[in-house]
């Protein structure tokens, strides 16, 4: 169904990773993206994998959960690996389709790139599960506050991004209802060719638009009518403030990063040709 | 001929955090052509509950049929049941979506595949029945006020002539008026055409004024499943379930406890009416003055 859309969603659950600091978890999401492409070995990826399931068990997220956030991108998924498996001419031959070949080096890579990919969305879905769009907002806030010195509104950069997460799961809620109420009426949106198909989405599209734009303009009202007018000011009824939980987070995540490039360097395991 | 479900449950979005049990155990069975009300407390699984009906959710676990077909059985026709059941959205007006009005309450004949002029034959019909303007016919849905919107989008679906009719609080946000025409509507075509009607509210006077058998939901349970006066008898149970009786229940008992055997059973306004005079009159004929038995006799005569 619709609603099972999670990506960028916040997951409440009580845990420590729960509680740390916003800007602990944008940075060290940030040192784990970079560090996932800063080395090419199965030691190296053990080492990651290792890492990862600490941290979704300290997140007391349901692994089922996290990975039905992986659905949507099911498909490019589909398409790098397609793309780094067939259209690699380097190393030995190792499968010969007609005219398409699959080389130790395609498949390699392909492995590879599907691995980064899945662990990227992990590592980034684990953040926004964990931090509340409020907080989410305060952090990139806060961490981007330098910006401001040359004329960034970052206030309110920060402020649109969370609105925009905040409203994904209503509209996804405003598509449920309105997919229902149009199949209550007969509207059919499985059947028929894709011309078809693209014309049966007219009745969920319309009204979603409408309403979407009924909702921004019912918000954008209500913050006025409590006197918003940005960044410039505002003074913040939780600031952030590092605790010894965050500085702990900080270099377990440095540690986490040298040991995984060092392991992925230098380690010398290999499987077949991995 | 009826809706009965067996044993259902509901649960949404079952093993995370947002857990929630919306439908506990529901066992019921709606003949056709009754008139039944469901109330209960906000987030007591009305919604839910009536969503199921026509197959728009699938239970987790039970089962429910219709006309004695299990709608969950393999190859069971959907489309078919949602012909016959037409089921109004709360705040249906969000479902509008084409140029006018008359092409949106098209859109469910269409998709029963009927021809245009019997498509429009119909809309024309339902429109009449909601009493939507004329002059709105053509106009485009956007522009209408909430009500007339709310109008047209039950007409959207009265225009499938559906054999059961489920209204999910039809009247929220209407006016007296409105609200009143709307109901009467329904009244009207529950006496002409024999159709079931299912009529979701938070309004104990509405429900008592039409239906003849009131369902109480309470958190995802079925609380009481009766004739109306029998379900305000209740009415301190109620009360703690959130909700209340029609006010004269409150009115009849509180003449009972100050000493006027008045029958406590009655549920509309009128009936009130009659039995408190029919009660004075039994009870103390010679408390009633002058003016009492006057008004009393103008009523007869008429
Ligand atoms: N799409 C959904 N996902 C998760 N939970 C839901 C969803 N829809 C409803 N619920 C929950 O299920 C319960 C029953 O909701 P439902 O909409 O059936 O209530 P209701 O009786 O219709 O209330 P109201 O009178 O406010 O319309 C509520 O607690 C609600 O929070
Ligand atoms: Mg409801």
């Amino acid at each position: 169904m619709i609603r099972d859309i999670t990506i960028g969603q916040y997951y409440p659950a009580k845990s420590i990773l729960h509680r740390l600091d916003p800007r602990v978890k944008l940075v060290s999401t940030l040192l784990y993206l970079i560090s996932l492409f800063l080395f090419k070995s199965i030691a190296g990826y053990l080492a990651v994998t290792v890492f990862l399931v600490g941290i979704i068990r300290a997140s007391k997220v349901p692994f089922r959960y996290i990975v039905k956030g992986l659905k949507p991108i099911v498909m490019l998924l589909m398409i790098t690996v397609v793309f780094n498996l067939f259209l690699q001419k380097d190393g030995e031959v190792l499968l010969r389709i007609w005219k398409l070949s699959i080389t130790t080096v395609g498949l390699r890579n392909a492995v590879y790139m599907a691995v980064r990919l899945i662990y990227l969305i992990i590592g980034s879905s684990l953040m926004t599960f964990t931090t509340t769009p409020n907080e989410l907002t305060d952090g990139i806030e806060a961490l981007l506050h330098p910006l401001n010195k040359v004329h960034v509104p970052v206030h309110e950069v920060a402020m649109m991004m969370s609105i925009a997460l905040r409203f994904i799961p209503i509209l996804l809620e405003e598509t449920d209802k309105i997919m229902k109420a149009q199949q209550a009426r007969g509207a059919d949106f499985e059947s028929g060719n894709m011309i078809q198909r693209a014309k049966s989405m007219i009745p969920i599209l319309v009204p979603l638009f409408v309403s979407a734009f009924r909702r921004a303009y019912d918000l954008a009202m209500a913050m006025e009518a409590r006197c918003y007018r940005g960044g410039e000011g505002r003074t913040k009824m939780k600031p952030l403030k590092y605790q010894t939980r965050d500085r702990a987070a900080y270099v377990t995540m440095v540690v986490y990063a040298a040991a995984v490039v060092a392991i992925g360097r230098f380690a010398p395991l290999q499987v077949w040709i991995f | 001929m009826s809706i009965r479900l067996e044993h259902l449950n509901y649960i949404y979005s079952p093993k995370t955090a947002y857990e929630k049990h919306a439908l506990k155990d529901i066992c019921l069975e709606i003949p056709h052509g009754e008139f039944v009300g469901i109330i209960g407390h906000t987030g007591s699984g009305k919604s839910t509950l009536i969503q199921h009906f026509n197959g728009l959710i699938k239970a987790t676990d039970g089962k429910l049929f219709y006309n004695e077909e299990n709608i969950y059985g393999q190859g069971y026709n959907m489309r078919k049941l949602r012909n016959e059941i037409g089921l109004v959205f709360q705040y249906p007006e969000h479902q509008l979506f084409e140029i006018d009005v008359m092409a949106d309450v098209c859109f469910g004949p269409k998709n029963q595949g009927l021809s245009r002029e019997e498509c429009e034959k119909r809309a024309l019909e339902a429109l009449k029945l909601v009493g939507l303007k004329e002059k709105y016919y053509h106009a485009s849905p956007f522009e209408l006020s909430g009500g007339q919107k709310r109008r047209a989008a039950i007409a959207g679906v009265l225009a499938m002539r559906p054999k059961v009719l489920v209204l999910d609080e039809p009247t929220a946000g209407l006016d007296p008026k409105g609200r009143d025409d709307i109901l009467e509507q329904v009244a009207y075509l529950h006496k002409q055409t024999g159709m079931t009607v299912i009529l979701v509210s938070h309004s104990m006077e509405d429900i008592a004024r039409y239906a003849g058998r009131i369902i109480v939901m309470n958190h995802g349970e079925i609380m009481y499943n009766d004739e109306p006066k029998k379900v305000f008898a209740h009415y301190r149970e109620l009360e703690q379930a959130g909700l209340a009786a029609p006010q004269v229940t409150y009115i009849m008992h509180e003449l009972r406890e100050q000493g006027i055997p008045a029958d406590t059973d009655v549920t509309t306004v009128k009936e009130a009416a009659d039995e408190i005079i029919r009660a004075l009159e039994a009870g103390m004929p010679n408390a009633l003055d002058d003016k009492m038995s006057k008004s009393r006799q103008m009523e007869k005569e008429k």
